[in-house]
């Protein structure tokens, strides 16, 4: 087999392993809070006769052992169908395939501009010298640290004061299809990240202007403008697309957030009512297919690493790159 | 790179915390306070209602404003600090304690426990700190202690994860190679080197890590599943002031801020307790 083919069916093999875990632990997470039949027959409290409860325990499969129900909710994954919504009685992969692009297009949008903030103001502290330079470099490492811990539901707050009650110029809410409604999102969801990537951007850029290549590049007579763009800004790109697979997590953390405060429907929001109704199987879904994607991503974003950099072929497994300052994404 | 090089700071390097790390000390200082002593610095009920303040605008007698009901901001924020910052805080020590136990029996036992724990540890990356919280949630209901528990477990794989890698490190060095060859046990080696050298790098990770926990705990409650909104935590006011965020702006602008003071002073004190720069 071709290395690029072995290496696609180990990294395949280990994304199965990692979502296989991901449902069992989620399964019997929820199986050990209680019975699901509670959710099932309208929350806390309900007064479900007991003609009632058999015959949901029979239609939702509960009535089964529990290596059984497991087994059946494996092969659901495995055949995309996830069961039936206990609060709105329609089938999870159908509400979640519903959800999914929208927010896909939030992430993909957020991302970008994540990036280009990024690399901008990298590239503005590292070119900035001398006294000016010390200050620009201070205001921008200020900027990044509390950009990294901004609340994204107190930010799309403020952006909607701001910008929709205040200024009246684009929309409070955001509806698909509706483009000028998606720029306080994006932007809303950007900013922590941004905030992170900077700081290994500008870390990786400092080190690579001081490389040697850099000084050879600048010894053979190139210009300032030359050594970066052909140089250090490579080696700047590395560290921020090793975290890509973590900022995605984090895209969909905030993803959660943002949905909820702008009213856009999406898979966060999917996933907060379900924790709020405590919809099992909807939760279940959404945890799954958040996981899968999440697989996807890193598979991809190392397939990329390995493409822009050689020296990682030969490289035994890379751990995965978090940074340093973030317990969690 | 820092949080490996990182030294044991003494007394003398107080001295480095630089202005912003002295800004960030005194409002840590501040923030204690008003978690130990509320009623010390704001001596009125963050409960009590009085209709006629209703919406009143920032002004000398309310200087962050009053809500629907009349109930001072300020006063409500420095109550609040309990619950904000007291669910991070318990939330940081059970994320850290269970990343402490999973670290230390990946680092320091067999290879098989190292690569099973590897692999969980990876499992849990591939679920996002706040979905994993609301998986949680969904399983123990809302509430204070879902909150910590949600929120402990959610960040422990981030802690787990350092401390693997910090106590390999350690476990590998020179000087623990040498204490071996003395003919020093294996506990006293623990205790003696390998346990400070890893403490100090968990200490900077934990102070920013609490920083972070406020922003998730305060998010649990924004979306509905953390405190619910008569108590006075940050979350909960800023997910109850949105809905009169076009007249009454203070309600959300000013808990947002407390959370973003808190999480920055914190995060600017544990890179500077990690020795990383700026």
């Amino acid at each position: 087999m071709l290395p690029a083919a072995r290496w696609i069916a180990a990294r395949i093999g280990r994304a199965v392993l990692v979502v296989w875990l991901v449902a069992t632990i989620v399964f019997f997470a929820l199986r050990s809070s209680g019975d699901p039949l509670e959710a099932i027959l309208g929350g806390p409290g309900s007064q479900a006769g007991p003609d009632a409860v058999a015959a949901a325990r029979e239609t939702y499969g509960l009535d089964a052992p529990l290596a059984w129900q497991y087994l059946v909710q494996l092969w659901r994954i495995a055949t995309l169908q996830l069961g039936d919504s206990y609060a709105r009685r329609q089938p999870v992969e159908e509400l979640i395939a519903a959800q999914l692009p929208g927010t896909l297009l939030l992430a993909v949008l957020a991302l970008a501009l994540a990036w280009v903030l990024a690399v901008a103001g990298a590239t503005i502290a590292a070119s900035s010298r001398g006294r000016a330079g010390r200050a620009v470099n201070a205001v921008i490492g200020g900027t990044e640290i509390v950009s990294t811990v901004m609340p994204q539901f107190w930010l799309g707050a403020v952006l909607i004061l701001v910008f929709a009650s205040t200024m009246r110029w684009l929309p409070a809410t955001s509806q698909p299809g509706d483009t000028a409604g998606l720029v306080l999102p994006v932007i809303t969801l950007a900013v922590p990240i941004a905030g992170f990537l900077a700081q290994v951007s500008r870390d990786a850029l400092t080190e690579a202007d001081a490389a040697p290549f850099a000084l050879t590049s600048r010894a053979r007579g190139a210009g300032e403008t030359r050594v970066f763009l052909r140089h250090t800004l490579r080696h700047a790109a590395l560290p921020a697309l090793a975290l890509s697979g973590w900022a995605f997590g984090n895209l969909l953390s905030g993803a959660v957030v943002v949905e909820v405060l702008f009213a856009r429907p999406g898979l966060g929001r999917l996933l907060q009512e379900g924790a709020l109704a405590r919809d099992v199987p909807l939760v279940i879904g959404v945890v799954t297919v958040v996981a899968v994607l999440y697989v996807a991503v890193i598979i991809v974003s190392d397939a990329l690493e390995l493409a822009v950099d050689p020296r990682l072929r030969r490289a035994k497994r890379q751990s995965l790159a978090v940074p340093e300052t973030a317990v969690g994404s | 790179m820092s949080a490996v090089t990182a030294a044991r700071p003494s007394a003398g390097r107080w001295t480095a915390l630089g202005a912003g790390g002295t800004v960030a000390l005194a409002f840590v200082v501040v923030l204690a306070a008003a978690v130990a002593v509320p009623w010390l610095l704001a001596p009125v009920s963050p409960l009590a209602v009085s209709p006629a303040d209703g919406f009143a605008p920032p002004s000398p007698a309310h200087p962050f404003g009053a809500d629907e009901s009349g109930r001072d901001v300020l006063v409500r924020i420095v109550h609040g600090a309990r619950s904000s910052v007291g669910i991070g805080l318990a939330a940081t020590a059970l994320g850290a304690g269970l990343g402490l136990v999973i670290g230390f029996a990946s680092g320091l036992g067999p290879r098989w426990l190292d690569s099973a724990l590897g692999r969980v540890i990876e499992v849990l990356f591939a679920l996002p700190t706040l979905v994993l919280a609301l998986l949680l949630v969904a399983v123990l209901g809302s509430g204070t202690g879902p909150s910590v528990l949600a929120i402990g477990l959610a960040t422990a794989p981030g802690y787990a994860r350092i401390l693997r890698s910090r106590v390999r490190t350690v476990a590998r060095g020179d000087y623990v190679a040498y204490a071996r060859l003395e003919g020093v046990g294996r506990a006293r080696v623990l205790l003696r080197h390998i346990v400070p050298n890893t403490l100090w790098p968990l200490v900077a990770t934990a102070t920013l890590g609490i920083g972070q926990a406020v922003v998730w705990v305060a998010a649990l409650s924004f979306l509905g599943l953390g405190q619910e909104p008569p108590s006075p935590e940050w979350g909960a006011m800023l997910g109850a002031g949105r809905v009169y965020i076009s007249t009454a702006w203070w309600m959300t602008v000013f808990p947002g801020l407390a959370i973003v003071s808190t999480a920055t002073a914190l995060t600017v004190l544990g890179r500077r307790l990690s020795g990383a720069t700026a």
